[in-house]
Parts: structure tokens; C-alpha cells; sequence
């Protein structure tokens, strides 16, 4: 296990332009202390990560966020990206678009759109998101992605306040004519983990919810790609987080920090470059936090002598910290790990919570709370 | 979604957002697609190459079985299980 093969070139990057978002959705990613627009980068700066991007064999470029519609370059971003041969894919919450900013975005080469849904009932989904009439406006804009062609991908997290509808989710997107859809049960990082109680549901409704949902593959085959996502709580094994620490991908924050994962930022001790101060090709192949966890190294049993070694790396490092206090531990969301009894344990206890009301994900409230 | 689809005269193309690139870093051609992208091989390459959305199924057949001086059953088959799958990924149209 001590030779290394050479380093494979990241085939994704993950850009997220700003953490300004209208939205407050209380699962989303982003980290709990987040940096205004002050603290962004500029457009040249992006410019040029993406120029190094394609150099170093990035393929997919995700514009996202945050909002990435917040940015008022996002069109001259867009066609940056485009000129370099690179595939561009919008992550959006639709809020912030409008009708002529989005033909001036295909025009500029956008390959896709990737719009998310908080729920298929305009009353939920508004209050889950926190914005009045934000489902009005993403029927709207669906419609205007239909009218300018462009391909779409509906994105919907699952969680209790719409658990019952995981698999309406499914058929609502194929009548708004997307081509995929990804159905992702609530991971548990940033906002997500601070809600956890509000947003676990029950054993049974994961079940049911994740079977109704594969049970679509079938009706909808060739007419719409399913990704689903599992409900990591109540799963046997760990989701292949990112595909493996450092393997196919890279995000880069509003700052300019480039990390293996949105959560990586929360494990300490670890060392990230910014591409503010570095070439990206010298922090995909040198920088210490990116190294800690690549290959197979650093784990420990049971993971170590595990023939599921190489297909799961392990489960995610921010989980096992977040978990069980060590970052280098097999994820505990694996039967075979010797905490993973913790997990129903937890699971559990959340989801008989019956606090429904969510902490909403909130610039300000993190810059309370962390004291910047 | 099956195979039955594909006519004589279906005309197939990629998609809007599904693309063609020959990656100068992995040094291959791939297939770029919301999300994914697969790596292809020289064969896979030519028969994508043809499906300009003017050529007819049956054409397109035919000229990769002279190009290849191959079997014109052995190429249909292959040809089909490539839009076949394509098509149930929803990358392809006819
Ligand atoms: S998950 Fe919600 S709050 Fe977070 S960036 Fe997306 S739309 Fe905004
Ligand atoms: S022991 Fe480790 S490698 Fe094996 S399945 Fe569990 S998490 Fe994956």
C-alpha cells in the first residue's frame, strides 16, 4: 500500500461564487460561518481559476453558491468557462433570474441548469425556503429553461417536512420536462447537522419514501434519470463521500479557499490553500488538507483490511468527526463500524423530536455566532 | 425506452448539453453530460460522429460497416447498443 499511483486530474469543480442566497433553506451545505460579498472574490480572479481549471483537466464547472444569480458577472463567468471548452452547469435556486438574464446565459454557452425544489406544494416548499412565493418563481423560470432549451435537472432534499412526497417530487419534474432529477435524503453537514432534529425523519418514512422512489425507475426509464441519493442515517453502508477524499473534485469557496468538500473547512488540524495564493495544479496535487485522506494510508480498521476499501473510501471524514470525534475513523453510518449503534440511536431520538420549527440558514446569524 | 425505437429511418443527435470533447489532458475523447461524462473509444467516437441528426439510422450503418469493411449485422448491433444506451440515459434523441 505505499506506492501511489499517479494522481489522476480533477474532472469537477464545484465553484461557489457567492454565499449570498435569498433563500434560508435549513439543510444547506454551506458552512454555519460564511463570509459576505466583501469577502468575495472578483470576476478576474474566477477568470483565472477556471483558465487553470481546464489546464489541469477540470471537465464539469458547477456555478454555484450561495445564490450563483447573486453574482452580477455570472454571465461574464459563464462564457469564460465556455470559451475554455468547459461544461457549465448553473445550480440555482431560480430566485434572482430573470427572463432576459437567463437567455443572455445561454447565449454566453450555459450547458444546463440545475434547478432545486424544496417541495411539490407551494405552501411547504415556500416555507421550508423561507421566501414567499419562491415556488411561483421557480415554475416560472422552469418554464423559461424549457423555452430556451436548455437541459434541466431537478434537485430536491428530502426531509421530514416532505418526506410523504419524495417520490411526487419525481413526477413533478418529469412534467416540467427536466431530463434528471436527483433525489438526495438529507446529509447531515453544516445547517443540516444544526437541524438535524427538525429535519430527521422516522426509519419507516425513509423507507417508504426511498422504495417509492426507485420504484419510478422503472415507470420513467428513458424519459427521466433518477439519482438517489440514500438516507445515510439508515443505511447499511456509507455513501462514497465525494467519491473519494481528493479523487474526482474540487470546490472553491466564495474566499478562494480550495477544499476536497463543502464540510472539510469544520475538520481541525488540517491545512487548505487558497487559490488567491497558489496555482490550482499545486494544491490538487500538494496541498496537506487534500493529501490527509487520499488513497487508503490513513485509514484504520475496520476500513483498513475492508474489501469495500476501494468502493466507499471509508464513508465521509467529516461525518466520522462530526460523529465520533475523529476524522480518520470508519464512518460510523457502516454496520461494521464499532459506533454505529450510535446512529440509531440518534436517528431515533431526532426524528421523535417534535419541534418543527427550522434555524434558518442565515449569513448574519453565523457572523453572531462565530464573532466575525 | 428500447431498442425497438431505433428505425431505419430515426435520425440520431446528441442532446442539447451533451457534448463531444477530446480531452487534451486524459488524452480521449469523452462524452460530456449534466453530471457525468464517459470515456469513449475510437469506435464509439466514429458512430457519435455520424449522429448529425441528418443521417438516417439505417445510413449511418452502412457506412461505418464499409468504413470498418465489417459485417453490416455486427456493426448494426453495436451501433444500437450504443444509442440504446444512450437513449435510456437520456442523452441521445432520435
Ligand atoms: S440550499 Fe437553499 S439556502 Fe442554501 S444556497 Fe441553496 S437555495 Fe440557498
Ligand atoms: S469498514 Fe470502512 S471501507 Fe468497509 S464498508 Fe465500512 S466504511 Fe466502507
Amino acid at each position: 500500500m505505499t506506492s501511489k499511483p499517479p494522481l489522476a486530474p480533477p474532472s469537477a469543480l464545484l465553484a461557489e461564487l457567492t454565499y449570498r442566497c435569498p433563500l434560508s433553506c435549513p439543510y444547506c451545505s454551506n458552512p454555519l460561518a460564511m463570509g459576505g460579498r466583501e469577502t468575495e472574490m472578483s470576476t478576474e480572479s474566477w477568470q483565472d481559476i477556471f483558465t487553470q481549471a481546464a489546464e489541469l483537466g477540470v471537465l464539469h464547472v458547477h456555478l454555484s453558491g450561495g445564490e450563483p444569480a447573486s453574482r452580477r458577472d455570472l454571465r461574464e463567468l459563464v462564457a469564460h468557462c465556455a470559451r475554455l471548452g468547459l461544461y457549465t452547469n448553473l445550480i440555482t435556486s431560480g430566485v434572482g433570474l430573470t427572463r432576459a438574464s437567463l437567455g443572455e446565459l445561454a447565449v454566453a454557452g450555459l450547458d444546463h441548469v440545475q434547478l432545486s425544489i424544496q417541495d411539490t406544494v407551494a405552501k411547504s416548499a415556500d416555507w421550508i425556503g423561507g421566501y414567499d412565493g419562491g415556488f411561483a418563481k421557480k415554475m416560472e423560470v422552469a418554464g423559461w429553461i424549457a423555452e430556451e432549451g436548455l437541459p434541466l435537472t431537478v434537485n430536491a432534499v428530502i426531509h421530514r417536512a416532505n418526506v410523504e412526497r419524495a417520490a411526487d417530487m419525481v413526477d413533478f419534474a418529469v412534467r416540467l420536462g427536466a431530463r434528471r432529477i436527483e433525489i438526495a435524503h438529507t446529509q447531515y453537514y453544516g445547517w443540516a447537522l444544526l437541524n438535524r432534529s427538525h429535519l430527521m425523519p422516522t426509519r419507516a418514512q425513509s423507507e417508504k419514501a426511498y422504495a417509492e422512489v426507485e420504484a419510478r425507475r422503472e415507470r420513467y426509464k428513458g424519459q427521466i434519470v433518477i439519482d438517489h441519493v440514500a438516507p445515510d442515517y439508515h443505511a447499511k453502508y456509507p455513501k462514497a463521500c465525494m467519491s473519494g477524499w481528493g479523487r474526482l473534485s474540487m470546490n472553491v469557496t466564495p474566499q478562494g479557499k480550495v477544499l476536497p468538500c463543502h464540510a472539510a473547512e469544520t475538520i481541525p488540524g488540517l491545512e487548505f490553500w487558497s487559490a488567491r495564493e497558489r496555482r490550482l495544479a499545486d494544491i490538487w496535487a500538494d496541498s496537506p488538507g487534500f493529501n490527509a485522506f487520499r488513497g487508503s494510508d490513513w485509514m484504520q480498521e475496520p476500513c483498513r483490511s475492508c474489501e469495500r476499501r476501494e468502493i466507499d473510501f471509508g464513508g465521509c471524514r467529516c461525518q466520522a468527526l462530526a460523529l465520533v470525534g475523529d476524522a480518520a475513523a470508519c464512518d460510523p453510518i457502516c454496520v461494521k463500524s464499532p459506533r454505529h449503534g450510535l446512529i440509531a440511536e440518534i436517528a431515533a431520538r431526532d426524528s421523535a423530536e417534535k419541534n418543527e420549527g427550522f434555524i434558518p440558514r442565515r449569513i448574519e446569524r453565523a457572523r453572531e455566532k462565530s464573532g466575525v | 425506452m428500447t431498442s425497438e425505437q431505433i428505425s431505419e429511418g430515426s435520425r440520431p443527435h446528441l442532446l442539447r448539453g451533451v457534448k463531444l470533447k477530446n480531452d487534451q489532458v486524459r488524452k480521449t475523447w469523452v462524452l460530456l453530460a449534466p453530471e457525468r461524462y464517459l470515456r469513449l473509444n475510437a469506435v464509439s467516437v466514429d458512430i457519435l460522429q455520424h449522429c448529425d441528426g441528418v443521417a438516417a439510422f439505417s445510413s449511418i450503418v452502412d457506412d461505418l460497416a464499409k468504413k470498418y469493411g465489417a459485417d453490416r449485422a455486427l456493426i448494426e448491433r453495436d451501433v444500437r447498443g450504443l444509442l440504446v444506451n444512450l437513449l435510456e440515459k437520456r442523452m441521445l434523441g432520435l
